[in-house]
C-alpha cells in the first residue's frame, strides 16, 4: 500500500511535471483526483485497513494527496504563464496604424474670437446681452445723438426697413436698451450681428458683427478706458502689444478714440498685415455723451460712463490670419475644419 | 482733404524743420488724423534750373540736337536731346536739367514710374557726349494736367525765364509733401488749409499767422451795381456778394498755381484761380456771376418750382425740384445754389465785369440736392458740411484783395451781406475740474488754458465761462472742452487705470442662462460631428419658391429691406433653411465627400404692426449630407435635447398621421422635406421645431445630388416654455436587480412604433426602465403590408427585486392592451 502510493505520487508528480497545457494538467486531476481517479479509489480502500494502521496510512495518504496539489498548483502557475506569454505574443499589434477618432465638429472662428473676448471681459464683472437685429430708428440713430439729418446716417448706409425701422447698423443701441432699464452700475458688452449697406468683398460683408462694450457708475473716467481696453488687448494678442489712442469723432461719446494696436505679426515693425504701418486699428471707444446718458435719464452729475466697439470679423480675421472675409460667410468644411 | 506741407508751413512759423514722419504722427495723436503723405520729391536728385545757350543739329541723327546749357556754373553742359519742341538754333529757355548722377521720377513712355525712379548718368547718343537731360513734366513724377503751358509733348519749358542754377523743384511746387487727412465730420473747419494749420500750430505749441487782407474796393458802392434778395432764408443763413469791375483775365503768378497744383486743381486764369484758392484756403467755396449777364441787376435767391430745368456750367441740362435753392437774376434762374453754377452766366475771358458770390447755404439741404442731382461738386462737398456763415465774409473779402493784389480787377466798394441772423459766440462754462474727473487726469488750470488758446478759444475770466468761436460749432459742452484739452495734453499721457465703480451689485458678470443654453447645444452638436456655419440674414425672395413653399404660406410674410442691395438681399429670413441648404450644396460642389453643419442664428418674424419690431427667434439649425440617415440625424436632436436636460416626453410626431396629430395637433408637412420622411418635434406637448429628408426637388434646385438631412429646433421655444434645466439630482444607483422581457409582434406598416412604445410604458405602472426594438423585419416570412417588431423589455424596482409575480401581470396587460389595438403578438 505505501509503496502503491510511493509509486503513485512519483509518478503523478512525474507526469504533471511533463504537463505542456492545462488540459493535460486537467487529466492528470481527474485521473488522480477524480471521482474515480487512483488516489480517490486509494482513500476509498481505507475503509478496509486495520484500525491500528489507519493513523498512520492516513498521514501517508495525505501526504501524497498534498504533494500531488502542491505539484499541480505549481504545475498550474507555470502553465497559465506560458499560456499568457504565448497569448500576449499573439496580440502583438501594430501601434502604427490609424487611430480611430470620432469625428468631431468645429466651431465657427468668429464664434471662437467672440468667446475669448467674453471671458475676457466676464472675467472684469462684465455682463453679456443681446438687443434686436432689426431695430427702430430711434435706438439706432436718434437716443445716440445722431440726428435725423446726420451725415452719419448717410456714411452708415443704412438698410431701411421703413421709416421707423433699419437693420441696426451697430451694435450701439443695446447701450440705450440697457441704460434704459435704470439699474447703475452697468457693465456690459453685447456681441452682435451688424448691417451696412457694403457690397462683398475680401474686407467687406454686407452682414457683420460688433461687440459693443459699456460701463457706466460713479467716477468712470477716460483713464478706465484706456486701463480696461489694455488689460483686453494685452489678454486677446499678447502682453507685449502696445495700444495708441488716436482722437476721433463718434456722436455718442465724447471725449472719442480710436484704438490701434502693434502689429502682432511683426511687433511693430511694419510688414503685409499692417500695411506696413506697425499699427493695426481694432476698435472705436470714448467716453459715454452726456447728451445720451441725460436721454436715458441717467443722473450725469453723479455718474460717468464709456463705451466701446469692436468689430468681431477684424479681431477674427487678425488673430487667425485669414485674409479674405468671405471665407467666414462659405462654410467650406476646409476651411471650418481648421479651427 | 489734402493739403500741401508748405503751405501749412507758411502759415505756422517755426515747423519749417519738422519732418514728413513727425509731422505724420503729432497731428495724427492731436485728432487730425493723417491717412498718408506723398513727398513729391522722393526720387528727384540733382535737378536745376537750365537755361539753353545754344542748340545745334546732331551729326549722326536726324532726331537728335546737342544742346549747351546754363545750369549756373561756369561751364555750360552739353545735353543731347530727341525732345520735339527743341530745335536747332534755340537759345534762352528756361528748362529743368536733370544732371549726371541724378534721379528722375520715370520715363516718358507711359508706365508706371518705378519704385525707386531711374538713375540719370553721362552717356553717348550716337557718338555725342551727353551730361544730363533736360527734362519732360512727367520724369518729374508731375501731372502735366496741372500745367496748363505744357505743350504736351517735350520737355518742360518754364513761361518765364528762370536764374540757372535756381531750384527747379521749388518753382514747380514739386519740393513739397501731401498729406491726406480723415477730417472727421465734426471738425468742418478742418475742411480748409486755414483750420489744419491751427491744428497744427496748436500740436507744435507755434504760433498761428493767419493771411491779412486789407481793406478793399474803390469809393463805389456795390449796392449800387446789383441788388441781393434772399428769398429762402432757411436754406441760405447768409449771402455776400461784390462786385469786380475793369476785369483783367490773365494768367496767375506762379506762387498761386502752385498753391492750387498742391491740392490737384489746374490753374485756369486769375479770376477762376483765386475762388478755387480761397476755397481751399478758407473752406468757403465761392462763385463769380459775369454782371453783365444779370438781369436786372438783381440776385435772388429761392427755391425751384417742381420740374424745371437749368443748364449748368458743363453744359449739362439738370431736372430741378422745389427741394433745389437756385440763384436767379431779374429774370431766369443763373446757378444752382452751392452745386454749380449755370453756363447762362458763367465768366468767360470777355468779362468786364463780375460779381463774387459768398454764401452759407444749408448743409443737409445741399447734399440733399447735390445727391438727387448725382452731381457732387467740390463746392457742394464743402457746403454739406454746414459751414461758418462768419467764413463767407471773410473769404470773400481775401478774394477782393487778391484781385488787387494780382491786378485782376478793380474792386468796387462795399459789400451786398444778407445776415440777418448773426450767429454768437457760444459760451461754455469753465470747470476744470470736471474736466480732469472726466479724463482720470490732474492737468493744471493753467496748462488747460494753453492748450485752448491757439484754439481761439478765449476764456472770460470774470463770468468763468469760455467763449467758443463761430467756427467750432462742435464745442457745445463740457466733455467737448474736455476732449480739446485731452487732445493737446495727449491721450497716451493720460494714465491707465481700471474702473472701481461703487460696487458690483447689479453688474456681476458670467455666463447667462440664455448664454449657457446656446453653448450646450454647441457643444453638442459639435460632439456630434457638426461644424458651426454663418450665413446672411437677408436673402431673396425667391427663396420661397426654392423651398416649394405654397402662396398661401404664412412664412412669406417677411420683414422686407426697402433699400436692399439686391434682390437676393431684399428680405429678412423667416426660417433658416435656405442658408443651411446653400452651405451644403457648397461643399457638395466643391467635392467634399460629407459635411454636417449648423448654425445657431436668429429668424425674423413680422407682426402684424410694420411700425413694431419682428419676433427674432433664435433657431438651431443642422444640416448634413453623406453620411448618415435620418435615424442619425434624430439621435443627434435626441442628444441636444438631453444635454439641455429635457427630461419630458419628445415625440417625433409625422404629419398628416393619426399619430402626429395626436402628438402635436394640427400640423402640416414641410413642403422642402420629404413627404413620407419629416417629422415634427414635439416636447411636452408643444411644437419646438421640425426635421427630416430634404425634398428630392429641393435637392435638385440646389445643386446637391445627395441625400441631405436637415433639423430646426426653436431655441426661443425652450426658454420661453421653461423647457430647459441644468439642475441634476443624484437619484441612487438601482439596488435590486432588474427582469427582461422580449416581445415580438406584427403590425401594419403604418402603424408607428411610437404607438407600442406608448402602450407598453403606459402598462409597466412606472416598473419600465428601458424598452428597446432589437429587431425590425419585414419581407418574406411576413404578411405583404406588415412588419415585424421585437422588442427587449427591462423592468426594475427601486424597493424590492422583482419577482415572475410582478411582472406577469404587466406583461398580461401589455399583451391586452396590443392585441386590443390589433396587433398579433407572436408569442
Amino acid at each position: 500500500m505505501k509503496e502503491r502510493l510511493k509509486e503513485l505520487t512519483e509518478s503523478t508528480v512525474g507526469k504533471i511535471k511533463a504537463a505542456v497545457d492545462a488540459a493535460a494538467l486537467n487529466e492528470i486531476r481527474v485521473a488522480i483526483l477524480g471521482k474515480k481517479g487512483e488516489l480517490t479509489a486509494i482513500l476509498k480502500g481505507m475503509k478496509d485497513v486495520p484500525p491500528e494502521e489507519k493513523p498512520e496510512m492516513g498521514r501517508i495518504v495525505n501526504e501524497a494527496r498534498e504533494a500531488i496539489e502542491t505539484a499541480l498548483k505549481t504545475a498550474g502557475d507555470r502553465i497559465k504563464n506560458i499560456e499568457l506569454e504565448k497569448r500576449l505574443k499573439e496580440e502583438v499589434i501594430d501601434v502604427t496604424l490609424p487611430g480611430k477618432k470620432n469625428k468631431k465638429g468645429h466651431r465657427h472662428p468668429n464664434r471662437i474670437a467672440l468667446e475669448e473676448v467674453e471671458k475676457i471681459f466676464i472675467g472684469m464683472g462684465y455682463e453679456v446681452v443681446h438687443g434686436p437685429e432689426v431695430e427702430y430708428d430711434y435706438y439706432n440713430f436718434e437716443a445716440l445723438n445722431i440726428p435725423a439729418d446726420h451725415p452719419a446716417k448717410d456714411e452708415q448706409d443704412t438698410f431701411y426697413i421703413n421709416d421707423k425701422i433699419v437693420l441696426r447698423t451697430q451694435t450701439s443701441p443695446v447701450q440705450v436698451r440697457v441704460m434704459e432699464k435704470g439699474k447703475i452700475p452697468i457693465r456690459m458688452i453685447a456681441p452682435g450681428r451688424v448691417f451696412r449697406a457694403d457690397e462683398v468683398d475680401a474686407t467687406h460683408s454686407p452682414c457683420f458683427h460688433q461687440i459693443e462694450g459699456m460701463v457706466i457708475d460713479e467716477g468712470i473716467t477716460f483713464a478706465d478706458l484706456k486701463g480696461t481696453l489694455e488689460v483686453f488687448a494685452k489678454k486677446l494678442f499678447g502682453e507685449n502689444v502696445a495700444l495708441k489712442f488716436r482722437p476721433h469723432h463718434f456722436p455718442f461719446t465724447e471725449p472719442s478714440a480710436e484704438v490701434d494696436v502693434t502689429c502682432f505679426k511683426c511687433g511693430g515693425k511694419g510688414c503685409r498685415m499692417c500695411k506696413g504701418e506697425g499699427w493695426i486699428e481694432i476698435l472705436g471707444c470714448g467716453m459715454i455723451h452726456p447728451k445720451v446718458l441725460e436721454r436715458c435719464n441717467v443722473d450725469t452729475s453723479k455718474y460717468s460712463g464709456f463705451a466701446f466697439g469692436i468689430g468681431l470679423e477684424r479681431i477674427a480675421l487678425l488673430k487667425y490670419e485669414i485674409d479674405d472675409m468671405r471665407l467666414l460667410y462659405e462654410n467650406d468644411v476646409r476651411f471650418l475644419g481648421q479651427f | 482733404m489734402n493739403t500741401s506741407l508748405n503751405w501749412i508751413k507758411s502759415l505756422v512759423p517755426g515747423i519749417e524743420n519738422v519732418t514728413d514722419e513727425a509731422y505724420r504722427d503729432a497731428m495724427t495723436l492731436s485728432g487730425t488724423k493723417v491717412e498718408c503723405f506723398e513727398r513729391l520729391d522722393k526720387n528727384l536728385e540733382k535737378i536745376v534750373t537750365g537755361r539753353i545757350v545754344s542748340v545745334e543739329r546732331h551729326p549722326d541723327a536726324d532726331k537728335l540736337v546737342v544742346c549747351q546749357v546754363d545750369v549756373g556754373e561756369s561751364e555750360p553742359v552739353q545735353i543731347v536731346t530727341g525732345a520735339p519742341n527743341v530745335h536747332p538754333g534755340d537759345s534762352g529757355q528756361s528748362v529743368v536739367v536733370v544732371l549726371d548722377g541724378g534721379r528722375v521720377a520715370g520715363g516718358h513712355d507711359g508706365e508706371a514710374p518705378p519704385e525707386n525712379g531711374i538713375k540719370i548718368k553721362k552717356g553717348k547718343l550716337r557718338g555725342v557726349e551727353s551730361f544730363g537731360m533736360m527734362c519732360a513734366l512727367e520724369e518729374l513724377g508731375a501731372d502735366k494736367d496741372l500745367f496748363p503751358e505744357d505743350p504736351g509733348d517735350g520737355i518742360y519749358i518754364f513761361p518765364d525765364e528762370q536764374e540757372p542754377g535756381s531750384d527747379a523743384l521749388a518753382l514747380l511746387g514739386l519740393d513739397d509733401t501731401i498729406f491726406e487727412y480723415e477730417i472727421t465730420n465734426n471738425r468742418v473747419d478742418c475742411y480748409s488749409v486755414l483750420g489744419v494749420a491751427r491744428e497744427a500750430a496748436a500740436t507744435f505749441g507755434k504760433e498761428f499767422i493767419p493771411p491779412q487782407v486789407p481793406e478793399t474796393g474803390n469809393g463805389e458802392k456795390a449796392s449800387d451795381y446789383v441788388n441781393v434778395e434772399v428769398k429762402d432764408g432757411d436754406l441760405c443763413s447768409r449771402y455776400c456778394a461784390r462786385v469786380v469791375k475793369n476785369v483783367n483775365i490773365a494768367t496767375s503768378p506762379e506762387w498761386l498755381k502752385r498753391r492750387l497744383r498742391a491740392c490737384g486743381i489746374r490753374p485756369i486764369n486769375n479770376i477762376v484761380d483765386i475762388t478755387n484758392f480761397v476755397m481751399e484756403e478758407y473752406g468757403q467755396p465761392m462763385h463769380a456771376f459775369d454782371y453783365d449777364t444779370i438781369a436786372g441787376k438783381k440776385i435772388i435767391v429761392e427755391r425751384a418750382k417742381d420740374g424745371e430745368t437749368f443748364v449748368t456750367l458743363d453744359g449739362n441740362e439738370r431736372k430741378l425740384d422745389n427741394d433745389i435753392l437756385m440763384i436767379c437774376d431779374g429774370e431766369k434762374q443763373i446757378g444752382i445754389a452751392g452745386i454749380m453754377g449755370g453756363e447762362n452766366s458763367m465768366i468767360t475771358d470777355d468779362v468786364k465785369t463780375l460779381v463774387f458770390e459768398s454764401a452759407t447755404f444749408d448743409g443737409t439741404n445741399i447734399r440733399k440736392s447735390a445727391k438727387r442731382l448725382s452731381m457732387r461738386t467740390d463746392a457742394s462737398g464743402k457746403f454739406e458740411k454746414g459751414l461758418d456763415p462768419e467764413t463767407a465774409l471773410e473769404a470773400i473779402n481775401r478774394a477782393c484783395a487778391l484781385v488787387e493784389e494780382l491786378g485782376a480787377g478793380e474792386v468796387v466798394g462795399g459789400v451786398i451781406d444778407i445776415y440777418p441772423e448773426p450767429v454768437s459766440k457760444r459760451r461754455i462754462k469753465w470747470e476744470p475740474e470736471s474736466y480732469n474727473k472726466l479724463l482720470g487726469t490732474d492737468i493744471d488750470e493753467e496748462t488747460m488754458k494753453g492748450y485752448l488758446k491757439p484754439l481761439e478759444i478765449e476764456l472770460d475770466e470774470t463770468a468763468g465761462e469760455l467763449i467758443i468761436p463761430t467756427f467750432r460749432q462742435d464745442l457745445i459742452r463740457g466733455a467737448d472742452i474736455a476732449e480739446e484739452i485731452a487732445r493737446f495734453y495727449g491721450y497716451d499721457k493720460i494714465p491707465v487705470t481700471l474702473p472701481v465703480g461703487t460696487s458690483l451689485s447689479g453688474a456681476i458678470g458670467g455666463i447667462s442662462f440664455d448664454e449657457r443654453v446656446k453653448t450646450t447645444v454647441m457643444e453638442t452638436a459639435e460632439g456630434e460631428g457638426f461644424s458651426q456655419i454663418l450665413t446672411y440674414s437677408f436673402e431673396s425672395p425667391k427663396v420661397f419658391d426654392k423651398l416649394l413653399m405654397p402662396e398661401s404660406a404664412p412664412l412669406r410674410k417677411t420683414v422686407v429691406i426697402s433699400n436692399p442691395l439686391g434682390e437676393d438681399f431684399s428680405i429678412m429670413r423667416t426660417l433658416p433653411v435656405n442658408g443651411m441648404l446653400t452651405s451644403l450644396a457648397t461643399n457638395f460642389n466643391r467635392r467634399a465627400p460629407e459635411a454636417k453643419l449648423y448654425e445657431l442664428a436668429r429668424v425674423y418674424i413680422p407682426g402684424e404692426d410694420p411700425e413694431k419690431l419682428p419676433d427674432e427667434r433664435t433657431q438651431l439649425t443642422l444640416g448634413s449630407y453623406g453620411e448618415g440617415d435620418f435615424f442619425d440625424m434624430k439621435g443627434v436632436l435626441e442628444n441636444i435635447t438631453d444635454a439641455l436636460g429635457m427630461d419630458g416626453k419628445l415625440t417625433f410626431a409625422a404629419p398628416d398621421t393619426d399619430y402626429g396629430r395626436e402628438a402635436a395637433g394640427d400640423i402640416h408637412a414641410y413642403p422642402f422635406l420629404h413627404p413620407g420622411r419629416q417629422a415634427v418635434l414635439v416636447y411636452n406637448k408643444a411644437v419646438i421645431g421640425y426635421m427630416g429628408q430634404v425634398h428630392p426637388l429641393v435637392c435638385e434646385t440646389y445643386g446637391l445630388s445627395a441625400d441631405a438631412y436637415i433639423a430646426v429646433i426653436d431655441i426661443n421655444t425652450l426658454q420661453e416654455k421653461e423647457m430647459v434645466s441644468f439642475e441634476e439630482k443624484y437619484t441612487g444607483i438601482a439596488n435590486f436587480p432588474a427582469v427582461t422581457r422580449d416581445i415580438s409582434l406584427v403590425a401594419a406598416k403604418d402603424v408607428p412604433a411610437a404607438v407600442i412604445e406608448d402602450i407598453i410604458e403606459a402598462e409597466a405602472k412606472g416598473l419600465l426602465e428601458e424598452c428597446s426594438l432589437f429587431d425590425l423585419y419585414e419581407g418574406e416570412q411576413i404578411e405583404e403590408g406588415k412588419r415585424s417588431l421585437a422588442y427587449n423589455i427591462r423592468f426594475r424596482s427601486k424597493e424590492k427585486t422583482l419577482s415572475d409575480e410582478d411582472i406577469n401581470p404587466l406583461m398580461d396587460a401589455i399583451f391586452a392592451k396590443l392585441e386590443e389595438n390589433g396587433f398579433e403578438l407572436r408569442k
